[in-house]
């Protein structure tokens, strides 16, 4: 856990000062990642730089598992909370493995152990210790360098991990990739994590919560839903961007929408005409068809109509499948890719599990932004004062 | 053809001054080495004194060398020393600096504010940082600056055969009295080849001492 009380970081002195931070309080929950988001300048970097004291607190209190930072020695702070930085961070006349060893050996670990840990970190961060261990950084392509970077962060397994702009250099298909391992890795590792970013996909994709500064001010901390659904003021809904619907989408999942018990399913084996009454009682325009509960497509009540045979003959297949975990983001971007209204979930073994259509994501979003469309008028209040 | 013949007619006096030669200029770099490189680093971590710092050392290599002898002659004559190897070695150190210095300052300048800020924020000490990243870095660069001192230095210590120190320059000087430009000649050769020899030899430890890694970056971003 990591709290702020009041943080103020004033730069200059006399008349030509400038305030960096102002009055900043917030707390990290333990096991949680926050990212400080904003513009460049907005106070974010210097807030997670006063907290491994790379710049020194003007007034306020920062607390690490409830201890005053500033009553830690400096040296020993910093060995205590990872930090992360962009990939060319990393020191480039040392090899990965002692790149990654630099804090265990400021903590005086033994030899075997440092080496035992490189390997373990090295394949966390999906890296070969074999192929990557006596490699120097510049060897490595900016992706690998930047796992490089996180398992240097996490090798003496300190609970507190600052990150600043860790990924801000990758291209974006790396990015991604990257994300998605810390992401993962994360579920297990449960850090305490303070993550800079500027990028809003990021922050929403990365961030249990999202602390949003501007001018040296928080403007708003909450959990991205609660950004993205209920920005503060304009200044955050502009930050946030005019897409936020769409960004919601990026944050719910198939499972969040799923209809478990569809009334249009047809067995393949099924008579067409059978098939086609049945369509016509639940007045359902189409059916999907399940062959030992496996979707195997789509019939129409049209197709059925000229087709004497079991209805498997007339059957459309699905361009894809969703999986529960899935984005909404993806599934309407393959719905106006096939113009398909509706398309089926499966588990691991291909078995149905349920039905996402168009209408069901609508509603969705719209659920979500019911507060808001209530709550113009606060929301507007607020920002004239 | 008859500077060789010279050089071949007095083999063993063309070695003992060439070594004495060496020996000077060695035995200065050993001395304004260590005091050059400390006095770069320092004025890397107090930035206040770095113009200052650079600035004396600037001024010191303006001073002919020769004027340099005459300045020290009366203080030196005080401890018996005006003359001879002591005066000729310590101008050397004192043109030394300035090469030194600036490299050492410049390397360890240059390394990236992105990697210090690394090493700071995973809790190096500043001994730490100095040892594991910031000279490792600044090596190649504070190895030119030696390079750049005992090349010069070369030439300088021609000059000092006037105050006595010997070396190759006694040829050129006594070639010059003597009006003997066999004796001229083959000092200013043996003088050029060693300083073109010691070059070499610098650039060889410049590669030598360069990080693995440092190596490998520059191959790669070719």
């Amino acid at each position: 856990m990591i709290t702020y009380e009041s943080v103020t970081k004033v730069y200059g002195k006399g008349l030509n000062t400038v305030t960096a931070l102002d009055n900043v309080s917030f707390t990290i929950p333990k096991g949680e990642v926050v990212v400080f988001l904003g513009p460049s300048g907005c106070g974010k970097t210097t807030t997670l730089r006063l907290t491994n004291r790379l710049e020194t607190l003007t007034r306020g209190v920062i607390t690490i598992e409830d201890q005053n930072i500033m009553d830690i020695d400096v040296v020993q702070l910093r060995q205590r909370l990872g930090y992360v930085i962009q990939a060319i961070g990393l020191f480039p006349n040392k090899t990965i493995a002692e790149n990654i060893a630099v804090v265990p050996k400021l903590l005086h670990w033994d030899e075997e152990r440092i080496s035992k840990r490189v390997d373990e970190l090295l394949e966390m961060t999906n890296l070969d210790p074999e192929l990557y261990r006596d490699r120097y950084p510049a060897e490595l392509s900016g992706g690998q360098q930047q796992r490089v970077g996180v398992a240097r962060g996490l090798a003496a397994d300190p609970n507190i991990l600052l990150m600043d702009e860790p990924f801000g250099a990758i291209d974006p298909i790396n990015r991604e990739e990257i994300q998605d391992e810390f992401l993962k890795l994360q579920t297990k590792l449960k850090k305490t994590v303070a993550f800079v970013s500027h990028d809003i996909h990021e922050a929403i994709k990365m961030g249990d919560r999202i602390a949003i500064f501007e001018k040296g001010r928080l403007v708003q901390y909450d959990t991205p839903e609660v950004i993205l659904t209920q920005p503060k003021n304009k200044f955050v809904s502009d930050f946030v961007g005019a897409d936020r619907a769409l960004k919601v989408l990026g944050l719910m999942r198939v499972s969040d929408i799923i209809n478990r018990t569809p009334k249009n399913i047809i067995q393949g084996g099924d008579r067409s005409a059978e098939a086609l009454h049945f369509l016509n009682t639940k007045d359902s325009r189409y059916g999907i068809v399940l062959e030992h509960n496996k979707p195997i497509g789509f019939v129409t009540q049209k197709s059925l109509k000229y087709e004497d045979g079991p209805v498997r003959d007339a059957v459309e297949p699905y361009p894809v499948f969703l999986r529960e975990k899935t984005p909404l983001r993806d599934v309407l971007s393959s719905m106006l890719m096939y113009s398909t209204p509706t398309f089926c979930v499966v588990d691991d073994d291909k078995n149905f599990a349920g039905t996402v259509t168009y209408n069901d994501i609508q509603k969705a979003v719209k659920a979500s932004y019911a507060d808001e469309t209530e709550n113009v008028e606060p929301v507007e209040t607020e920002v004239a004062s | 053809m008859s500077t060789l013949q010279f050089i071949m007619d007095n083999l063993n006096e063309v070695l003992y001054l060439s070594w004495e030669h060496i020996w000077i200029v060695g035995i200065a770099l050993l001395i304004a080495t260590p005091i050059g490189v400390v006095l770069g680093i320092v004025i890397t971590k107090h930035e206040q004194f770095a113009s200052r710092v650079l600035n004396g050392a600037n001024i010191l290599m303006t001073i002919p060398s020769l004027a340099l002898f005459g300045l020290m002659l009366p203080i030196l004559s005080m401890v018996d020393m005006g003359l001879g190897k002591v005066p000729a070695i310590i101008a050397l150190v004192l043109y030394s600096q300035l090469p030194i210095i600036r490299n050492t300052y410049t390397a360890i300048k240059n390394v990236p504010p992105a990697l210090v800020d690394a090493a700071r924020g995973m809790g190096m000490s500043k001994w730490k940082l100095l040892r594991e990243l910031e000279i490792p870095l600044a090596i190649p660069l504070i190895i030119a600056g030696l390079r750049t001192a005992a090349v010069m230095n070369i030439g300088v210590a021609a000059i000092a055969t006037y105050i006595g120190a010997g070396g190759l320059g006694v040829y050129i000087q006594q070639g010059i009295a003597r009006v003997y430009p066999e004796m001229i000649m083959s000092g200013a050769i043996l003088v050029s080849l060693l300083a073109i020899v010691v070059d070499g030899g610098m650039a060889l430890l410049e590669r030598v001492a360069t990080p693995e890694g440092i190596k490998v970056q520059r191959k790669l971003s070719r």
